[in-house]
């Protein structure tokens, strides 16, 4: 979102890594939060969701860069819409083929990706201004990022609501599941963990990067 | 109370399965428009109206999909109709009632392709309500997004006072205060039967 939206970018290394770790969707930007803390309870669930956006994102990120000179600009976030709305249609239908019992534990959410901001965001900014690679890399790494971050809460919540990590299980039988993280709450609180972690981290680096200036 | 009653329906919705605390949905501006009281009065009530109008939207054009095996266009459908629906509404009050586009206005454009919104379309659809207790879900998801919203106001209000540590930025706090109205709202799993 910081990018110039004049000038088309070159194509380079930070245009696949903005989305995993600078612009991260989820830990940085705060986008497409409802089904990072609904559908996070278990991995499994996690890493399913972040495919089938990482999908639509790059599905649509190619189509609206490919059509970003027939699309008039007054109806532009329509055309977008309409766009990831026929590839979420395909995903649901896909996953619902594919294993039905996933389709039923995601419910309505894989049809709420068509609202994930994280998508329409990335068609507005930078698919809709850029060539086809640069939109492609561009939306393979926020995808990974999303994906990543989704994974990010989906262990820490499974690992502690269940005791289980990708349904095996961790801990021997006297493990007393913390059940609370994988109600809703659980998703908040491990969501404000995370961003606590990334402030501290971001805290530290900059003091110790502020004391080094004041060295030299 | 039986599942089927309006009544149910409409505590379910409002209280027991909360949009923003139980199904996370419409965080967005959950977490961007509750910084004080008034505004989230008004968001709550442009979003209940908008809730009200989209249900109606979704119930018609279900049928009329249904009728015509066209239920894999219901999304696009769904979303088309709603965001058409909402902006002609918005003009239909902007030309009848100035005062009243004054207080929800600036919020219709916000919420019309907002997850709640959305969601409420789907559910409604999944769970096969008819026509009455559509409006029943849908007047309960609007009153409970709104009483979801004027509490975080309401604590974020007295937040600003208060001293927290320099690591905790804005929005890990405000989920954090989330997570505890969630916690508070799971309280009420089980009423009705």
């Amino acid at each position: 979102m910081a990018t110039d939206p004049r000038a088309p970018e070159p194509l380079s290394l930070a245009t696949f890594t903005q989305g995993i770790w600078k612009e991260n969707p989820v830990f940085v930007m705060l986008l497409g939060l409802c089904p990072v803390l609904a559908v996070t309870n278990t991995a499994t669930n996690a890493l399913a969701m972040g495919l089938a956006t990482l999908f639509v994102l790059l599905c649509s990120g190619v189509l609206v860069s490919l059509l970003r000179k027939v699309i008039p600009k007054q109806v532009r976030i329509a055309c977008y819409i309409i766009i990831i709305a026929t590839f979420v249609t395909i995903v649901d239908y896909a996953i619902q083929a594919i294993s039905l019992d996933l389709h039923r534990a995601l419910g309505a959410f894989i049809q709420l990706i068509v609202v994930n901001c994280v998508i329409l965001g990335r068609a507005e900014s930078y698919a809709s201004k850029n060539t086809v690679i640069n939109a492609f890399v561009n939306a393979l790494g926020m995808g990974v990022g999303f994906t990543l971050a989704l994974l990010c809460l989906g262990v820490v919540r499974e690992i502690l609501g269940f005791g289980t990590l990708f349904a095996i299980e961790l801990f021997g039988a006297s493990f007393q599941p913390w059940a609370v993280f994988a109600l809703p709450p659980g998703g908040f609180f491990a969501l404000a963990g995370w961003l606590f972690l990334f402030a501290y981290i971001r805290k530290r680096r900059a003091a110790a990067q502020s004391e080094e200036t004041h060295v030299a | 109370m039986s599942p089927d009653s309006h009544a149910f329906i409409f505590l379910n919705a409002f209280l027991i399965n909360n949009f923003v605390l139980a199904m996370f949905l419409g965080l967005c501006p959950f977490l961007g428009v509750s910084g004080k009281v008034k505004t989230a009065w008004n968001m709550g009530l442009a979003v209940i109206f908008v809730m009200i109008v989209s249900s109606v939207c979704a119930f018609g054009i279900n049928h009329l999909l249904v009728r015509y095996n066209l239920e894999f266009l219901r999304l696009i459908c769904y979303i088309a109709v709603i965001a058409s629906a909402v902006q002609l509404v918005e003009m239909f009050v902007k030309k009848f009632s100035p005062a009243l586009f004054r207080t929800l206005g600036i919020f219709l454009p916000l919420i019309t392709t907002n997850c709640a919104i959305l969601g409420l379309a789907l559910f409604q659809t999944n769970r096969e309500y008819d026509f009455t207790q559509c409006l029943a879900f849908s007047l309960g998801a609007g009153a409970g997004f709104t009483l979801a919203l004027v509490l975080m106001a309401g604590l974020r209000e007295k937040l600003e006072l208060a001293d927290v540590p320099d690591t905790v930025t804005q929005a890990a706090l405000s989920l954090m205060i989330a997570g505890l109205l969630s916690l508070t709202f799971m309280g009420f799993a089980g009423l009705g039967g």
